[in-house]
């Protein structure tokens, strides 16, 4: 084999995952918030009209973001084959129940506003429970992924924790993009609701970060080992600032003319971002947790270098017309009636 | 008990007959919806923009069961048949993911300006929306139509140690039964989605509607199918002739020719049987087959027998076949009929209308019995020659695999109840309300997702 082409070997996963990780973080961000408006629907039949706004919020953006995932599994399968069919194998009974769940809240978005107005009530619920199975579901396949697939109570005792902890994180995401679209007093219950949910969101983030280095021998020396201690441990740090200063932000909103309404999404991204950088620098370069690295499990180079060229050129124009989407549907998503 | 083979195959069967269903509508009624704007446009007559707000929810509804169900298939891969990503990831993988690049996105996210967005954006970033929104959807045909048209007939690729590496992506992409499976695809999407359009605007005019947009749209849907239906019959003999070349075995089990033979009858009916291999109660026309397949009288027909082991079962295809091909050709009669009486009487008779009615789902029967045909038409094998469906299937016990098939199952179900249930209600919602709003669009309006703000207008036009 040429020099070019082993260096195009090394490079090409690293590329890939990285693709990968960028798909899975947009993901988590852009249907976390979706994802948290469906959890935090309030079923009351006064809440009839904030639930309207609510769903109205994500309305243009929801079958995009959801996208995001197609993506990032299609860039699993497509630059690591064999740990897809490894890691799906794994997860095959959650990523059913989770695929359900998608496939219950993303339809259930369309009946309400469409059905016979006696069973909007009924699709309003299911669109929750769909919501709330689907982030549970990602939440528990994350703590099965963190560790390694391994049987046993304490395995799955980490998922359930990880579950709820994706489940605040979602609400978390979804109460501060509320904040951000709506007004008046269905904002100012985004803004408890947001509370909440970063205290349990940390609480959350919290137990991972201590129980992730505990089990996992590896990902502990990673991150204890000086000199570079000094730096990771930045990570956190500005994670946990990030978390207080939302909670300090959030107790004195909302603000007279709408002032920082945009602040709280803002760090609650930079939450996610911190937490993500956690995990993939826990784990790079492996695919799944000690059993397979990204070399191991790429495809052949003539492949990854087809898909790439498409990749490049594609992704900045999605990432163009998506800019154009939000820009379109930018300002508040209240009061529906027409001009 | 099942095993996990079959488990997986009713599995994947289910998942990809249900998803199908949406896409085979929603890839042509975004060119019908692109073309009510368009007409719009040109004409500034509200009529068709009442057409084009009843078809767009129509569609929004429809794009996301499609939505849903093909997130599940890009699962299917990985969690049921790992041999196949294992053995052909390489070629099907890149396929798969320009179809969620160049495709998926687009739709997604001009769905939503065009949806949400008619008072946001001015006229014709509306109709730029529409457009894209069809292009992205025939996009995402041409390259799952890719993947499959390989699967069928492989070419431009080489083996090492039992996994395809990519020789020339143009030969992978054009293979041989490409041109052919595309274009027959497109059409019985329009098809299907041109009676869809006519049956339900026909159930409007049923229920009374005097409006004229449903006439409109019911015309638009019966001379879309009367001109697509017998380019589709030539297309489809094409398609069959490229199949008699590349796949003999999967022709002998449509056509339920058991002995190679010359001047080869074609069967009407009968009830082809595995264990004899022969056929029971046979009603045919002599030659007739060989004439269709080979042109010639006595053109030769290679029968199954000459394919031990590797020929698919030939009930299913041949009853799928037959299928097919029936409601075709009743296709052929209702649009060229439902023409003639529009022409002669400008109004469709009851009885008319209540056949356009009955066959509003007549594309999914025939597209679903054509996909039967070329999927079981390809078995024992997943890709043509290279790999077989068993030695794809994964390890996973039976009790997993029968788990998410009946949760699938009845998701599926349910969902297929609601989908028709909510497509008659909004159809008699139609019929009593002038819901369409006209206005000139706002920048900085608001969101329209919600029912009661699409009933606002009700100003009583009579059209």
């Amino acid at each position: 084999m040429s020099e070019g082409a082993t260096s195009a070997a090394y490079w090409l996963p690293v590329i890939f995952i990285g693709l990968m990780g960028l798909a899975v973080l947009v993901y988590a961000i852009l249907d976390g918030y979706d994802l948290g408006v469906g959890i935090l629907l309030p079923m009351g039949e006064e809440d009839e009209p904030q639930r309207d706004t609510m769903i109205a919020s994500i309305g243009p953006f929801w079958d995009a973001n959801e996208t995001w995932l197609v993506l990032a599994v299609g860039l699993l399968l497509i630059a690591f084959p064999i740990a897809h069919n490894l890691v799906l194998m794994h997860l095959y009974i959650p990523a059913a129940i989770m695929l359900v769940g998608l496939i219950m809240r993303g339809v259930a978005f369309d009946f309400r506003a469409k059905a016979a107005v006696g069973h909007k009530l009924a699709w309003d619920r299911t669109f929750k429970a769909g919501s709330l199975t689907t982030s549970l579901s990602q939440g528990y396949m994350l703590g099965q992924y963190v560790m390694g697939f391994t049987p046993g109570w304490q395995a799955q005792l980490f998922s359930a924790v990880s579950a709820l902890g994706v489940t605040a994180a979602y609400s978390y995401m979804g109460s501060a993009w509320l904040v951000l679209k709506t007004e008046n007093e269905l904002q100012a219950r985004s803004v408890r609701w947001a509370r909440r949910a970063g205290r349990a969101t940390l609480l959350g983030v919290l137990s991972v970060s201590v129980i992730n280095p505990l089990v996992n021998p590896t990902v502990f020396d990673r991150w204890f080992t000086y000199p570079l201690v000094m730096f990771v441990l930045l990570i956190p740090t500005l994670c946990f600032l990030a978390f207080i200063f939302n909670d300090v932000l959030l107790a004195r909103m909302p603000k007279s003319n709408d002032r920082h309404s945009a602040l709280p999404f803002t760090m609650v991204v930079i939450i996610f971002l911190m937490c993500f950088i956690g995990l993939a620098f826990s784990f790079f370069p492996d695919i799944v947790p000690g059993q397979l690295n990204i070399w191991q499990a790429a495809s052949a180079t003539a492949s990854l270098k087809f898909i790439l060229v498409g990749a490049l050129i594609v992704i900045p124009v999605i990432l163009a017309y998506t800019a154009f989407s939000y820009r379109v549907f930018r300002g508040k998503a209240t009061e529906l009636h027409y001009h | 008990m099942l095993d996990t083979l079959i488990l997986s195959r009713i599995q994947f069967a289910a998942n990809i007959s249900f998803h199908i269903l949406f896409p085979t509508i929603t890839i042509a009624l975004a060119w019908i919806i692109v073309f009510f704007k368009l007409r719009y446009d040109q004409t500034n007559n509200p009529v068709w923009m009442r057409a084009y707000r009843f078809w767009v929810k129509i569609f929004a509804l429809t794009f996301a069961l499609g939505v849903v169900s093909g997130i599940t298939m890009s699962f299917q891969f990985g969690t049921n048949w790992p041999g196949f990503m294992a053995q052909v990831g390489n070629i099907a993988g890149p396929l798969l993911g320009y179809e969620v690049l160049t495709a998926f996105f687009l739709e997604a996210t001009f769905l939503g300006i065009m949806l949400f967005g008619i008072n946001r954006v001015p006229s014709k970033v509306h109709t730029f929306s529409a457009f894209v929104v069809a292009i992205g959807t025939t996009l995402s045909a041409f390259w799952i139509i890719a993947l499959n048209s390989w699967m069928q007939t492989p070419s431009g690729f080489e083996m090492r140690d039992g996994v395809a590496y990519p020789e020339s992506w143009l030969a992978i992409i054009f293979n041989a039964s490409f041109p052919y499976r595309l274009t027959h695809m497109l059409l019985a999407s329009g098809l299907t989605a041109a009676f869809f359009v006519a049956g339900i605007s026909a159930y409007r005019i049923l229920k009374g509607d005097p409006k004229r947009a449903p006439r409109l749209a019911l015309k638009t849907g019966l001379v879309l199918a009367a001109v697509l239906i017998p380019i589709q019959i030539f297309v489809g003999d094409l398609h069959g002739l490229n199949t008699f070349e590349h796949q003999p075995q999967k022709v002998a089990a449509m056509e339920g020719v058991w002995e190679t033979e010359r001047g080869a009858p074609l069967l009407l009916f009968a009830i082809p049987d595995g264990e004899e291999k022969t056929n029971h109660f046979e009603i045919a026309i002599p030659k007739m087959a060989s004439l269709i397949l080979t042109h010639e009288l006595d053109g030769e027909v290679r029968g199954i027998n000459e394919f031990p082991g590797d020929h698919p079962p030939v009930a299913p295809v041949f009853f799928a076949f037959r299928i097919m091909v029936g409601v075709g050709l009743l296709m052929l009669a209702v649009a060229w009929g439902g023409c003639y009486l529009l022409w002669r009487r400008k109004e469709l008779p009851r009885w008319a209308l209540k056949t356009l009615v009955g066959m509003t789902f007549a594309g999914w029967v025939a597209t679903l019995a054509g996909w039967y045909v070329t999927e079981i038409g390809r078995q024992p094998w997943l890709v043509t020659g290279v790999l077989k469906t068993a030695d794809a299937v994964t390890q996973l016990p039976p009790s997993h695999v029968g788990f998410s098939l009946t949760l699938y199952l009845i998701v599926y179900v349910i969902l297929l109840y609601a989908y028709i249930h909510t497509l008659k209600v909004m159809a008699l919602k139609s019929v009593k309300v002038e819901e369409f709003e006209t206005q000139e669009p706002l920048a900085g309006g608001s969101l329209t997702n919600l029912p009661h703000s699409t009933q606002k207008s009700t100003k009583g036009d009579s059209q």
